[in-house]
């Protein structure tokens, strides 16, 4: 396409100044963490201090368990009832799938409060499961709708093989079609990785004596304890933010298709 | 599949899932509704009310203010990263520019941060003597700067430009999928019919792109509408009420003022409000693509 050289230079010069203003806040807050003052150390001794002091080690490991539990629940969960809606005949099917699509709308703040008071009257809250379920029920809406787009889409034939040779609907479901369908899985659990791991007001619900307290609430805890140290401060952020940061820059065509397909309903 | 398959087959497998989403979010969900009907203080004994929380929706003040806020925030979140991500998106579509992936990369990244630690970062550059004041200083705007957290009218903007730094990306990588599936073609014809960039733009992109466009107004607006980490961390809904939002609400009248009926009630007309702009958005979308 013929586009002018003044024109070329003009879109260059959008690309750049858009991209300096999407990662300003990150470049000033690395720089106040890096930068040594009276409050704070500054260079990488400065993460140390953060992590040592926000006892991170602590809550990265409950940040870690609750991702590690809710990723693996609900996404299981959802290939299965992805397998179900997407394969099968289901009676009922008509009024079942949308109620799931229903909750992919529903925020968290229509479910805390019934959830958290009624935990508690289980003596549920403050336990990893107060914390973890909810988010397994979140993430099952999603990935049940995201599952079901695969299973649909899954190559018929190479399913009718698999029934001729014998295999039953586990079988080809375990050992073909979540093989073959690994990208979609991958990009799931990216998804369901990422919305656990910053989620904030559940665990902040769900955990009031923060036996169960994840590393954002860490964070914000943190923040009113270090009022002035904004070194120190900045630093706590970019460790809390890291590990997703991190998979996102190795993986981010996951988490741009997960979020751009996920969001273009059919 | 099989044609023997057995009936309960399926439901086997959609067991699963459909006991937790159905006990930790459908029946939570319905809870809420119930709660809403009744007063209560989350400790003692509950009465019930009616309709009566959310008739104080409409009545009181400082509920009416903070859906106020919201539909301001909605300003930030929705409307101002469209009109941005649209330029952005038609000039880089338009143009073939190398370092586009590099660039879907750099501007998304604002997605996938935690909310506390975006809020962390951009309270520390509205700090008094925080960046924002700096470079302000720097460049003579002396008279411009102030608290930018602490003031009684420019908080809520402060706020919600947050929100455009966070949601552009999004709506501007929506809007590039979007346009990419416009065939060349089109736009070669176009200009060789003499076509300017503007026009171009209005005729043949916007139109085009129509889903793309519905689908970042609803993700925005919901994200607007649910405000909670970044009120709770950067302003607490101070100074005075003047940031607090639904959600805020929610959470401060359901676990810290004994408001459990009321705090449900706003949630529920929140979850309304999503669902109706939902059902909105998708039958406008309906009815441009058939």
């Amino acid at each position: 396409m013929i586009v002018s050289r003044a024109e070329r230079a003009a879109n260059y010069a959008v690309l750049v100044l858009f991209a300096a203003f999407a990662l300003a806040p990150i470049v000033v807050a690395l720089g106040t963490a890096l930068t040594p003052s009276t409050t704070s150390p500054g260079g990488l001794e400065v993460f140390r201090q953060a992590w040592t002091e926000g006892e991170f080690s602590r809550y990265m490991l409950t940040s870690a368990t609750v991702a590690a539990v809710v990723v693996t629940v609900a996404v299981l969960a959802s290939i299965l009832a992805g397998y179900a809606f997407g394969t099968m005949r289901v009676r009922g099917s008509g009024w079942l799938f949308p109620l799931f699509l229903l909750g992919l709308m529903v925020p968290a703040e229509a479910i805390v409060v019934p959830l958290f008071y009624d935990l508690r009257t289980l003596g549920l809250t403050n336990t990893l499961w107060a914390v973890a379920l909810p988010q397994i029920a979140q993430s099952i809406a999603f990935g049940t709708y995201w599952m079901r787009a695969y299973f649909r889409a899954a190559p018929r034939p190479v399913m009718e093989a698999a029934v001729l040779d014998g295999a039953g609907s586990w079988r080809t479901l375990w050992s073909i079609l979540v093989p073959i369908g690994r990208p979609a899985v991958v990009t799931l659990v990216l998804l369901v990785f990422m919305w656990t791991w910053n989620e904030f007001l559940i665990p902040l619900v769900m955990s009031p004596n923060g036996t169960f307290r994840t590393a954002p609430l860490a964070l914000a805890l943190f923040k009113g304890q270090h009022v002035q140290a904004t070194g120190l401060l900045a630093a706590a952020a970019v460790l809390v933010a890291l590990p997703v940061v991190v998979v996102y820059l190795f993986l981010q065509r996951h988490f741009i298709r997960g979020m751009v397909e996920g969001a273009v309903r059919e | 599949m099989r044609r023997g398959q057995r009936r309960w087959l399926p439901y086997a497998y959609l067991g699963p899932a459909l006991l937790l989403f159905g006990g930790f979010l459908l029946y939570p969900l319905a809870r809420s509704v119930q709660y809403s009907l009744y007063s209560w203080d989350g400790l003692g004994a509950s009465t019930f009310v009616g309709l009566d929380n959310y008739v104080a929706l409409v009545q009181e003040e400082q509920l009416r203010d903070a859906f106020g806020h919201a539909l301001v925030l909605i300003g930030f979140f929705a409307v101002l990263p469209l009109a941005i991500g649209l330029l952005l998106a038609a000039v880089l579509n338009r143009g073939r520019v190398r370092g586009l992936g590099l660039f879907r990369t750099v501007v998304f990244l604002p997605q996938v941060i935690a909310m506390v630690v975006v809020a962390v970062a951009w309270r520390q550059i509205y700090a008094p003597e925080g960046t924002l004041n700096t470079v302000l200083r720097a460049v003579g705007l002396e008279q411009l700067t102030r608290s930018w957290l602490g003031d009684y009218t420019w908080t809520l903007p402060a706020v919600g430009m947050v929100g455009t730094w966070v949601q552009t990306g999004l709506v501007t990588v929506l809007l590039l999928a979007g346009m990419a599936r416009l065939p060349r073609e089109q736009y070669e014809a176009a200009r060789l019919d003499g076509a300017g960039a503007v026009r171009e733009f209005f005729s043949l992109t916007l139109p085009s792109i129509r889903a793309e466009i519905a689908v970042a107004l609803t993700l925005t607006i919901v994200a607007a509408l649910k405000t909670f980490d970044l009120v709770y961390v950067t302003t607490g809904g101070g100074p005075g009420t003047s940031t607090t939002v639904p959600a805020y609400e929610v959470f401060q009248r359901a676990f810290r003022e004994g408001a459990v009926g009321s705090a449900t009630a706003i949630a529920v007309t929140l979850t309304v409000l999503i669902f109706a702009i939902n059902l909105v958005v998708n039958r406008y979308v309906d009815r441009v693509e058939p």
